[in-house]
């Protein structure tokens, strides 16, 4: 079986460590062994929250530098921060809407050009998926679904090898049953908008 | 019911390394933990804490890990199954026990965890502990994956068990914190009371009794390097010429190389999960079946300068090699790419690694540094304390919690921190052997921890110092955890005692005390002004709860500010005490973030022109 390693980069407060789960839940389901792990110290305070996950038969739990397959981004300037993960065959998936550091939020720091973040990473991996997460899960019913958008935009790029259904029945899983509903549209709207992008 | 409870075995589901852990020890029947939270051991505690209120098992948060070891060795020499966990830098904190202990060994199994932290991710060094397994004479099993930790810890009360000797289970926080699938075995029942049975010739260590310990303890060792010899977690992989012998999660990354550079059937791993004492004659059949033999072990030579003994007693000339400069480092964590390449160089394969994309145009991101949460308590008292110090030329030592965060700018209030304590006790050196003024600062739960005998000393010694006790009420960096200065009926739990921090400093002779509310500013800075004045050990006791943690207990209704039209824009809010719910709008204006700001007005008391006022709603 071939092996597929992803990483994902957050800030602390947007849901990676459940967007993990999900996926660790879609490879339960599809019979795939994986790994994961995750640095997630000072995340309550503000800080940077990383996961990598290994799909297949690789035994290793963390991903070198130049070799993540995919780079799920949930930060524009994270993920460009994050970009050292990635060769040329990689594939990209990045929120557009930035969550800026607190040094530029009073002005003490210059947060990259969005699109400029974008034409960079394009230009030095396989490919870009470009949406606005935090727009749509506004869209699904509450900011808090940005993961999931972000999940159903993964998914979409093919580039994990499930199904569509195998990860909707994930999120049915993991999800607590009232915010079902708002998780399940997230996804459809991150698979669209990937789809559209 | 908790999900680690459930008896389910064949059940298969993902759990963080930690997890497993937990749940591998209520597999095998553990009736007595005790810890000190620290990073990257912590969710181990949390889950047994969690379950100690659903069952039987006998949990507790100690004050600190020599006195959680020293619990947990009375309970293991009372004939109950007895766990002990904690970071790496714990076990230095417990050594004094773990040192004589190994000498007077216990009745049931027994097992002392060390979650060590290769990079330190969250620690302040990255000490490799397998050497306290050598130092003091212990077992010694290290796990190379999630699923293994599980079976590991079980093996390792049964080893204690026979062997009547602590045993030392080491992780890392790459074992710690993954997730991976693991399947649930039976829950072996707990017995829960035991008896102590006199036995002084082995548990009173006076010197004629130690003396006889010491013999039995090398005697046991002799009989635990047997059991190593032929252990099931000390495993031969494939076959070939070229040797590798491997430890924890660098065996997963040497075996995953050895596919990659198409070394099957040409190399053969040595996988060593067993690993003190070391086998012998295991490593020296397989060294005497190699070409050449690579270690790779993060951290120190541990398992390298063995086998180079056992080569050069059996007169094997091969190369033996691991740290050197041009193979792997003693510095920070390995990765697979490393391992790879490393490999490849010392075995003579051709070899390309991927290259990373090019970085070299891409512009400076920000940095995302952990900042104190907005609401926190301790921006307030560091903004004081400097307010009140702003003249004098001072050293301010700093402890290990939240509050470290106060060394960066713009608090920069943090001046040396070597380990839990040491802000008082280090305290009292500067002051004698300078004429600075001395303010240290230390939490509630590192005061209990290790910071009372150092306040001990200053009294007793009479120096010259302030001492800011922060007291949150809660164990915040490391999520929450319950100290002794803590409500227990917060957590629903009734029987437990409550020490009043300020009653026990006033209680050790310290003449200047003085408490303060840290969000009254002007009245704290006052207050803080005449403790600096005092000549001797004066203690400033900051009290206000940790506001994520009032907030998780709905203790805490924010009550949010605003800025208002009076602001003339000179961002005294920003640059002295930059609290993270601040931002500049489209205008380039300070303003204040409603979903973030809990409402603790300090801002609003120290800007000049009384712009900032409560969000009306």
């Amino acid at each position: 079986m071939e092996t597929t390693r992803l990483i994902i980069v957050a800030v602390g407060g947007q849901g990676n460590l459940l967007a993990s789960k999900v996926l660790g839940e879609a490879a339960l389901i599809a019979g795939v062994p994986v790994r994961m792990s995750e640095i997630h110290g000072m995340a309550q305070r503000g800080g940077v929250v990383e996961s990598a996950i290994v799909f297949g038969e690789a035994e290793s739990s963390i991903i070198s530098d130049g070799e993540a397959d995919i780079l799920l981004g949930f930060e524009p300037a994270e993920t460009l921060r994050a970009i050292k993960r990635c060769g040329k065959n990689t594939q990209v998936i990045t929120n557009t809407a930035p969550v800026p550091p607190f040094t530029v939020s009073v002005g003490m720091g210059t947060y990259p050009d969005v699109e400029e973040i974008k034409k960079l990473i394009k230009a030095k991996t396989a490919g870009l998926v470009a949406i606005d997460a935090m727009a749509l899960a506004k869209e699904a019913g509450s900011p808090m679904s940005v993961n999931i958008v972000l999940l159903g935009a993964l998914v979409q790029t093919g580039t994990l090898g499930f199904d569509r259904k195998v990860v909707e029945e994930a999120v049915k899983r993991r999800v607590k049953p009232a915010f079902l509903d708002v998780n399940l549209k997230a996804f459809d709207l991150g698979f669209t908008a990937a789809a559209n992008a | 019911m908790h999900k680690l409870l459930q008896d389910s075995p064949g059940e298969k589901i993902m759990l963080l390394g930690n997890e497993a852990i937990a749940r591998g020890a209520v597999e095998a029947g553990v009736a007595f933990a005790t810890t000190y939270p620290g990073t990257p051991s912590s969710e181990i505690s949390l889950n047994l804490f969690q379950m100690s209120r659903e069952s039987d098992l006998y949990f507790e948060y100690s004050t600190n890990e020599k006195v959680a070891l020293e619990v947990a060795a009375a309970a293991a020499n009372s004939g109950l199954r007895t766990f002990c966990m904690m970071k790496h830098v714990g076990l230095n904190v417990a050594a004094d026990p773990l040192m004589t202990l190994a000498y007077v060994g216990v009745t049931a199994g027994m097992v002392i965890l060390s979650a060590d932290d290769p990079a330190m991710f969250s620690s302040q060094n990255e000490q490799d502990n397998r050497y306290y397994a050598k130092f003091g004479g212990l077992p010694m099993l290290e796990p190379s994956s999630v699923a293994e930790a599980k079976e590991m810890i079980k093996a390792a009360f049964d080893l204690s068990e026979s062997m009547k000797q602590p045993v030392l289970l080491r992780t890392t926080t790459r074992i710690n914190h993954s997730n991976a699938f693991v399947t649930f075995g039976k829950i072996s029942p707990r017995m829960t009371k035991g008896r102590f049975i006199r036995d002084p010739q082995r548990c009173v260590t006076v010197p004629a009794v130690s003396r006889g310990l010491h013999v039995k303890l090398l005697e046991k060792l002799k009989n635990a390097a047997q059991m190593s010899e032929t252990s099931a977690f000390n495993f031969i992989q494939g076959d070939g010429p070229l040797g590798i012998i491997a430890n924890g999660v660098s065996f997963h990354y040497a075996a995953d190389a050895v596919k990659d550079l198409g070394l099957e059937g040409r190399a053969k791993i040595l996988r060593m999960g067993f690993s003190n004492p070391m086998p012998e004659k295991l490593i020296k059949d397989f060294v005497a079946g190699c070409e050449k033999v690579l270690v790779v072990e993060e951290g120190e030579p541990f398992m390298e300068e063995a086998v180079k003994a056992f080569a050069q007693e059996q007169g094997i000339t091969i190369p033996i090699k691991g740290k050197s400069e041009d193979l792997f480092s003693r510095l920070f964590e390995y990765d697979p790419a490393m391992v790879r390449e490393k490999m490849a160089a010392f075995f003579n394969i051709a070899y390309t690694p991927k290259t990373a994309v090019d970085t070299s145009d891409v512009p400076e991101i920000p940095m995302r540094p952990p900042n104190l949460c907005s609401g926190c308590s301790h921006r307030a008292t560091f903004y004081e304390i400097k307010q009140a110090a702003k003249e004098m030329d001072v050293i301010c030592p700093t402890d290990i919690g939240c509050y470290t965060l106060g060394f960066l700018p713009p608090l920069s209030t943090g001046d040396f921190v070597i380990c839990m304590g040491s802000s008082v006790s280090s305290a009292c050196g500067f002051s004698k052997a300078t004429d600075q003024k001395v303010v240290s600062f230390i939490g509630d739960s590192t005061f209990f921890h290790s910071g009372i005998t150092g306040l001990v000393n200053a009294v007793f010694n009479n120096h010259n110092f302030t001492l800011v006790i922060l007291e949150n009420d809660i164990t915040a960096m490391t999520g929450h955890q319950p100290h002794p200065g803590v409500d227990m009926e917060l957590f629903g739990l009734s029987g437990h005692g409550r020490i009043n921090i300020e009653k026990l400093v006033r209680a050790l002779g310290v003449e200047h005390v003085s408490v303060i509310k840290p969000f009254k500013v002007k009245k704290s800075i006052d207050t803080i002004k005449e403790a600096l004045a005092f000549k001797g050990v004066s203690v400033i006791i900051s009290q206000e709860p940790c506001a994520l943690y009032a907030k998780s207990l709905k203790k805490l209704t924010p009550r949010p500010f605003v800025v208002s039209n009076k602001c003339v824009d000179h961002r005294d809010c920003i640059t002295t005490i930059a609290c993270p719910s601040f931002y500049l709008d489209g205008n380039n204006r300070v303003a204040i973030d409603p979903d973030t700001c809990v409402g603790c007005a300090v801002c609003a008391q120290i800007c000049p022109e009384n712009a900032i006022r409560p969000l009306k709603k």
